[in-house]
C-alpha cells in the first residue's frame, strides 16, 4: 500500500468539516454579493426617477371606494387602512373556502370509494373534470357564465320574499340583537357546556357499566331545543332586518357580492377535488388486513370506519391537506381577476396603482402570504403529532 | 354415531369460485367441541378460503356452513353472532397500530359485547399474562418483535371469549427462533381444550396436538386421518408427494 503523504492544504481539502465549512462560507459569500447588488442598484434607480421610499404613504387618504369591507371604511380612510380590509377580505374567503372544501372533499373523497356505482362513477367523473380545468378558469366560469347572467334586481329571483339572489349578489335578513339577546346567548352557552358534561358523563358511565348512550342525537335534541325554545323563553331577542328593493338595488338586509360568491365556489369545487383524493388515498393506504382484523373481531362497519380505519387514514390525510388549505389561500389572490377585494386587488392593486410605492407594498404582500402559510403549518404541524403513531 | 347436534362447525358441499377459478370444491367438513383440527395442503390448495368461510371474512356461493347452531348466509345479524364466538388470528397479525396493546385486547370486549372498560381491562390483563406479556400492555404494536405481536393478536382474540379459534398460518410470517415462542402458546391453548383450526406447516405442532389433520389439494380434501395414521401411513400419492417435501429438509 502507497503511503499517504499529503501536504497541509491537501489534507485540510479531504477533512469533510473543513471542505463543508469551506462551501457553506462560498455559498453565503455569494449570497451576500447578489443581496448588496441588488440593494444598490435600486437605490441607484429610485433616486435617479426621483421616488420616495418609507411607509409614510400609509397614513395618507386612499380616496377610491371598495365594495365589500368587514370593517368601517370610505374613500376618507387610509392608504393603511386599505390594507387591513383587504386582509381581512383574503381570510375571509380562505377561511369560508377551507371550511367548504373540507365538507365537500371528505363526501367526494368517500363516495370515490363507496359501494354504490352511481356515487362512485359520478364523484370519479366530478373530480376529473374539475380538478383538470384551471382554477382561473373555473372562477370565469361562475363570474361570467353564472352570475352574470342572473336577473337584474327589479326582477330578482326570490324566495319566500326574504333572500333575494340577483346580479349584484345575494341579499339576505340581517340578524339584530334586541331586548333579552344577552340571555339568549348565554342560555346558548349553558346548552354547550351541559352538552360537553353530557359526553363526559356518558364516557364514565361506559368506562364503568359499559352502557352506550346516544350521545350524539340527544346533544342535537338539547342543542336545538335550546335554540328553539329558548328564542321564545326570552322573548324572542332576535329581529331580522329585511332586504327591500329601493330604486335600482336592495337596501337593508346582508349580502354577498357576486364576486365573493364566484370566487368561493370556484376554490371550493376546484380544491374539494384534491381533498377527495387525499381523503380516497387516505382511507385506502389504510391495509385490508385492519379490515379484516375488525370484521374477524364482529366490529360492524361504523366501529371499523370510526374506531380503526379513520384514525389511521387521518396521519396520511394531514400533511397534504396542509398544502391543500395553504394553495387555497395564496389562490383566492386570483380574485383580482374578477376584482374581488382581497388583499391582492386592493392593496397590491390599487393601492400600488395609487402611491407607486412598488417595493414596500408588495413586500407587505408578500410577508402576510408568508405568515399565514407559517401559521396553518405551524397548527397543522402540532395536529400531525398528536395523531402521529408510535414506533419503536 | 353422533348426531348434528355435537358439531360445532359443520361444512356441507360447499364450494366457491374467484371468477372462473373454482377454489373450493364440495368440501365436507365437521368439527367437534374441543378438537384441534390441522390443516396443511400446498399453496393455493384452498386452505386458507376454507377458514376464512367460516367466520366469513369470504363468501362461499354454494353449500351450507353452520357454526354453533347458525345458519352463515348473507344476513348481517347471523354474521355478527359468528363473529364474536369464532376468533381469528392472521399471518400478518393486523394488529391496531394506532392503540395500544391493552387497547387492542380491550377494543372489540368494549364496543362488541359492551363491557365496561374495567372488567375488558382486567380480562385483557388476563390473557397477556397467558400469553407471557403482560409487561408490554402499555406499548404500541410497532415497538415489539413479530412474535410478541403475534401472541398480542392471540391474546386479543381470547379476550373475546371464543368457543373457536381459526389459526392463517400464524408462524408463517415469524423468524425461525420466534417461532417457537407462538407454538407454545397455542401449544397450551390446545391443552386447555379450545376449539381450533389451524392452517398451518408447522408438522411438529400437528403431530404434538392435533386430532385430526386434513390434507387439501386443488381446493378439495385429499385426505384427514389422525396424525399418526396421516404421518406414517398416508394413502393417496398426492400426500405421500406433500410429506416427502415438507418432512424431507
Amino acid at each position: 500500500m502507497k503511503p499517504t503523504n499529503r501536504n497541509g492544504l491537501t489534507r485540510l481539502f479531504y477533512n469533510p468539516t473543513a471542505r463543508s465549512l469551506f462551501f457553506q462560507a462560498l455559498v453565503l459569500g455569494g449570497l451576500l454579493w447578489f443581496v448588496l447588488t441588488i440593494v444598490g442598484n435600486v437605490t441607484t434607480n429610485l433616486n435617479a426617477r426621483g421616488i420616495s421610499s418609507g411607509f409614510g404613504f400609509l397614513s395618507q387618504p386612499a380616496g377610491f371606494g371598495i365594495s365589500q369591507s368587514l370593517i368601517e371604511y370610505n374613500e376618507t380612510f387610509t392608504f393603511g387602512r386599505t390594507f387591513f380590509v383587504g386582509l381581512l377580505n383574503t381570510l375571509l374567503v380562505s377561511a369560508m373556502g377551507v371550511v367548504a372544501a373540507t365538507i365537500l372533499g371528505v363526501f367526494v373523497g368517500i363516495s370515490r370509494i363507496s359501494p354504490n356505482w352511481l356515487l362512485r362513477k359520478i364523484s370519479m367523473v366530478y373530480i376529473e373534470i374539475l380538478r383538470n380545468i384551471p382554477l382561473l378558469l373555473q372562477i370565469f366560469f361562475w363570474y361570467y357564465v353564472v352570475l352574470q347572467t342572473l336577473p337584474r334586481p327589479r326582477d330578482s329571483l326570490s324566495f319566500g320574499e326574504t333572500i333575494f339572489i340577483n346580479i349584484r349578489g345575494v341579499f339576505m335578513p340581517k340578524p339584530m340583537a334586541e331586548t333579552g339577546f344577552a340571555l339568549y346567548v348565554g342560555l346558548l352557552v349553558a346548552a354547550v357546556v351541559g352538552v360537553i358534561f353530557l359526553g363526559q358523563w356518558a364516557k364514565r358511565r361506559m368506562r364503568d357499566t359499559g352502557q352506550q348512550f346516544p350521545v350524539f342525537w340527544t346533544s342535537v335534541a338539547i342543542l336545538l331545543g335550546t335554540l328553539v325554545l329558548g328564542f321564545f323563553i326570552t322573548g324572542r331577542p332576535i329581529a331580522l332586518d329585511y332586504p327591500e328593493l329601493r330604486g335600482l338595488n336592495f337596501r337593508g338586509g346582508m349580502s354577498l357580492i357576486p364576486e365573493l360568491i364566484a370566487l368561493w365556489f370556484a376554490l371550493t369545487i376546484y380544491t374539494s377535488t384534491y381533498i377527495g383524493e387525499i381523503v380516497r388515498s387516505g382511507i385506502q393506504s389504510v391495509s385490508h388486513g385492519q379490515t379484516e382484523a375488525c370484521r374477524a373481531l364482529g366490529l360492524n362497519e361504523k366501529q371499523r370506519m370510526n374506531l380503526v380505519v379513520l384514525p389511521q387514514a387521518m396521519r396520511v390525510m394531514i400533511p397534504p391537506m396542509t398544502s391543500q388549505y395553504l394553495n387555497l389561500t395564496k389562490n383566492s389572490s386570483l380574485a383580482t381577476a374578477i376584482g374581488y377585494p382581497d388583499l391582492v386587488s386592493v392593496f397590491a392593486g390599487t393601492t400600488l396603482n395609487q402611491t407607486g410605492q412598488a417595493i414596500e407594498i408588495i413586500t407587505m404582500t408578500m410577508l402576510v402570504y408568508l405568515t399565514i402559510s407559517l401559521l396553518v403549518s405551524a397548527f397543522m404541524n402540532w395536529f400531525n403529532k398528536r395523531v402521529a403513531l408510535v414506533e419503536r | 354415531m353422533t348426531n348434528q347436534q355435537d358439531f360445532i362447525i359443520t361444512l356441507k358441499n360447499v364450494n366457491k369460485w374467484y371468477g372462473e377459478f373454482h377454489v373450493l370444491k364440495d368440501i365436507n367438513l365437521n368439527v367437534k367441541m374441543g378438537e384441534r383440527i390441522v390443516i396443511c395442503g400446498p399453496s393455493g390448495s384452498g386452505k386458507s378460503t376454507m377458514i376464512r368461510c367460516i367466520n366469513h371474512l369470504e363468501e362461499h356461493q354454494e353449500g351450507d356452513i353452520v357454526v354453533d347452531g347458525v345458519l352463515l348466509n348473507n344476513d348481517l345479524k347471523n354474521i355478527g353472532q359468528i363473529r364474536k364466538e369464532v376468533g381469528m388470528v392472521f399471518q400478518h397479525f393486523n394488529l391496531f397500530p394506532h392503540l395500544t396493546v391493552l387497547q387492542n385486547c380491550t377494543l372489540a370486549p368494549i364496543w362488541v359485547r359492551k363491557m365496561p372498560q374495567k372488567e375488558a381491562e382486567a380480562i385483557a390483563m388476563k390473557y397477556l399474562e397467558r400469553v407471557k406479556i403482560p409487561d408490554q400492555a402499555n406499548k404500541y404494536p410497532g415497538q415489539l418483535s413479530g412474535g410478541q405481536q403475534q401472541r398480542v393478536a392471540i391474546a386479543r382474540s381470547l379476550c373475546m371469549n371464543p368457543r373457536v379459534m381459526l389459526f392463517d398460518e400464524p408462524t408463517s410470517a415469524l423468524d425461525p427462533e420466534m417461532i417457537k415462542e407462538v407454538l407454545d402458546v397455542m401449544v397450551e391453548l390446545a391443552q386447555e381444550g379450545m376449539t381450533m383450526l389451524c392452517v398451518t406447516h408447522e408438522m411438529g405442532f400437528a403431530k404434538k396436538v392435533a386430532d385430526r389433520v386434513i390434507f387439501m389439494d386443488a381446493g378439495q380434501i385429499i385426505e384427514e386421518n389422525e396424525p399418526e395414521s396421516f404421518f406414517n401411513n398416508p394413502q393417496s400419492d398426492r400426500t405421500k408427494l406433500f410429506l416427502s417435501q415438507v418432512l424431507g429438509h
